[in-house]
């Protein structure tokens, strides 16, 4: 019998692998071409035609009375080929060049990979580069990973510390309202995940980091505030509200203005003060360890949004009605809960003398001007005029979020 | 003019079946066949009603094949094979037993005990009991019926059997070529557990039986059915659901041994009346 390729599968059969070495030759063949399969294993003449039955193979059988090893004639088909006509490639494999819109066929399918065609139309809404994509992603994204912290190792919980009795109910207040903010900004970000064209991996990578980053920062502030006690402080209903509306912000942009470049930018500032006026090491070393992180969710923020409103001259009014609609949500609420507020003021001061309040609450009102001053420059970056960021920067929430 | 027709059965032997014809239904209707088929419980009611004129074609297993053929000709008309599957074609069955087995040669199963798959099932009783005893081999068997009714399409007492092998229960087991490897592929037979001590003739499967091939429906079905492309992305997962990369023309020259069997065994009268004793689909 002819043949164009012959294979001696030894005595390995297709309970072990043996399809591969059938495969493997008739790969190298058009459809009718021949492999000649000789072999041992006792079930070879009926494994290998089972085989390549369900696989769209001939067989064709040698002579009886032929004494070989030959086993059969395998005669490639066209399933093989068949089953990739019309395959193409999702797009590069590389963030160059991505696709402006990569089509919804694509899905799941691995950037870069060849597609059978057919499959189901997966529904990413966010699917516009311009509106998702910046170029920075892949590096944060790297960064991000190379960054996380153990929060078992990281602090020093256990630090012999001990505060008046005071002083650590400031520091559980302040604990419990980054619990909170520190939920919504993780919620924020996981809304938006599932609904990223997969083509923009980086991006779902960085904002799957930016959830796990929150997780750990929920784990670690909620950890100080049960160390030295078994309750937490108050959570308000205005500083519930202020976070409600960033929450149920479905526009992806909208979402990332409020909460990264507004709200995390915010929130970098109090962090740092926290950092400054921290009265023990663990609490330090948290709020410091959440600064890092929250630092890279506000550059992502703000490079996407740069990016749009080079390509979207519509995207400023867009921003700038989001945060007018925030602030009527929230004109009849009372902003940032006043334990919070105090608490803040308490740890600044470092002591009971009305000396000491009179420069904690001046490092607070510090703070405050530093917030605003931040959110001015962000905004002035995103293309607004100085006088209208700062018109718009005193509109932000007062919860800092 | 109204659209050519076909009315199409099927045996629900897993809701797969679902799936697939209501793929195949789009598909065949998107190309100008009045299509739709009929779910059946059984092949026995489904070829009653093939003969009987109630539908234009039934998707029959060799069984149900060897039945309408027989009924149609007792009452005067005939049926045919308009298509089958390309992995329809030249099967074969095997007898199984523990590689330490004391059986070497089909000889050796005399007055043993031979697990078999359903009473209906060609593949995993019919046939190599059939060759068994053709090769006058007298052994006791033991049926594990399940999906009594469905032809051996469900392939719970093939793998029931096949257990019962690995068990030690019984000192053989009957199943279709492509289950051994399977079964040794998924773990329901130890790697290198067992030998293959006999096997059967080539035999075909299953087909696309009708009563009418020169109907204008019955044409266009077929033409249609031939002309499913395993490069069509809409019909291959179908394919692959139905396992098969292409229909190929039906052809009745692959169904003696069973043939054979059925009437050895008294499965079927020459009729087509059902004479087996205890077979209640």
């Amino acid at each position: 019998m002819t043949a164009d390729v012959e294979i001696d599968l030894g005595g390995l059969g297709f309970d072990r692998g043996a399809h591969l070495l059938v495969q493997r030759a008739l790969a190298g063949l058009p459809p009718g071409g021949r492999v000649a399969v000789s072999g041992t294993d006792a079930a070879l003449g009926v494994h290998l035609p089972a085989w390549c039955r369900s696989r769209g193979h001939r067989v064709e059988w040698p002579d009886p009375a032929h004494r070989s090893r030959l086993v059969a004639v395998v005669v490639r088909g066209t399933a093989d080929d068949d089953r990739w006509f019309g395959a193409e490639r999702a797009g590069p494999p590389l963030p160059a060049a991505l696709h402006s819109r990569p089509p919804p066929r694509w899905g799941l399918g691995a950037r870069g990979a060849l597609l059978e065609a057919g499959g189901p139309e997966a529904r990413f809404d966010l699917d516009d580069r311009d509106l998702v994509w910046a170029d920075i992603a892949p590096t944060l994204y790297a960064q991000a990973a190379a960054r996380q912290w153990d929060p078992q190792t990281a602090v020093p919980w256990d630090d012999t510390f001990a505060l008046p009795a005071d002083v650590e109910a400031a520091v559980v207040q302040v604990m419990t309202y980054l619990v909170e903010n520190e939920q919504a900004a993780l919620v924020v970000p996981a809304r938006f995940i599932g609904r990223i064209h997969p083509h923009f991996r980086e991006v779902v990578q960085l904002l799957a980091v930016q959830v796990a980053d929150e997780a750990r920062h929920m784990e670690v502030f909620s950890r100080r505030a049960l160390l030295r006690g078994a309750e937490l402080g108050t959570s308000s209903a205005g500083g519930r509200q202020s976070l409600f509306t960033l929450v149920a912000e479905s526009d992806f942009a909208l979402a990332s203005f409020l909460l990264s470049v507004l709200g995390e930018g915010s929130f970098v500032d109090l962090l740092g003060f926290l950092v400054r006026h921290a009265p023990d090491p663990v609490t330090r070393r948290i709020c410091w360890l959440a600064m890092q992180d929250e630092r890279r969710h506000v550059v992502f923020g703000m490079a996407h949004l740069e990016h749009q409103a080079t390509v979207d001259p519509l995207l400023r009014d867009r921003l700038r009605a989001a945060i007018h609609r925030r602030h009527d949500a929230l004109a009849d609420t009372a902003g940032l809960n006043a334990d919070v507020f105090d608490a803040l003021v308490v740890l600044a001061a470092g002591g009971w003398n009305p000396d000491d309040v009179a420069a904690g609450f001046a490092h607070v009102r510090a703070l405050q001007q530093a917030m605003d001053q931040g959110r001015q420059r962000r905004l002035v970056r995103l293309g607004f005029r100085p006088d209208e960021a700062a018109a718009l920067s005193a509109l932000h929430t007062r919860n800092f979020m | 003019m109204p659209a050519p027709s076909v009315l199409m059965g099927a045996v629900a032997y897993d809701p797969k079946v679902v799936t697939i014809w209501e793929g195949f239904r789009a598909w065949l209707r998107g190309r100008g066949l009045d299509f739709d088929f009929v779910l059946y419980s059984h092949y026995e009611r489904q070829v009653d009603d093939l003969v009987a004129g109630r539908i234009d074609a039934a998707w029959n297993s060799p069984l149900a094949w060897l039945r309408a053929d027989r009924l149609a000709t007792a009452g005067g008309g005939a049926v045919h094979a308009l298509t089958m599957r390309d992995t329809d074609r030249d099967l074969t069955s095997v007898v199984v037993v523990r590689a330490d087995s004391p059986v070497h040669r089909v000889e050796d199963l005399a007055g043993r005990l031979v697990g078999t798959g359903a009473v209906d099932s060609p593949q995993a009783t019919l046939i190599p009991l059939g060759h068994l005893a053709a090769a006058g081999v007298q052994v006791d068997v033991r049926r594990f019926d399940v999906g009594v009714g469905l032809h051996g399409d469900h392939i719970g007492g093939e793998r029931d059997a096949a257990r019962a092998l690995a068990a030690g229960e019984v000192d053989a087991a009957c199943m279709i070529d492509a289950n051994h490897l399977l079964f040794v592929q998924e773990g329901t037979l130890p790697p290198e557990g067992t030998r293959i001590v006999a096997q059967t003739g080539r035999y075909d499967h299953c087909n696309m039986t009708v009563r009418e091939p020169a109907s204008d429906g019955v044409r266009l079905f077929g033409d249609l059915l031939r002309g499913m492309s395993y490069a069509d992305p809409q019909v291959r997962p179908l394919l692959d659901l139905e396992g098969l990369t292409a229909w190929q023309d039906g052809r009745t020259t692959g169904y003696a041994a069973l043939a054979e069997a059925v009437d050895a065994s008294g499965f079927y009268a020459p009729d087509g009346r059902v004479t087996a004793p205890d077979y209640r689909p």
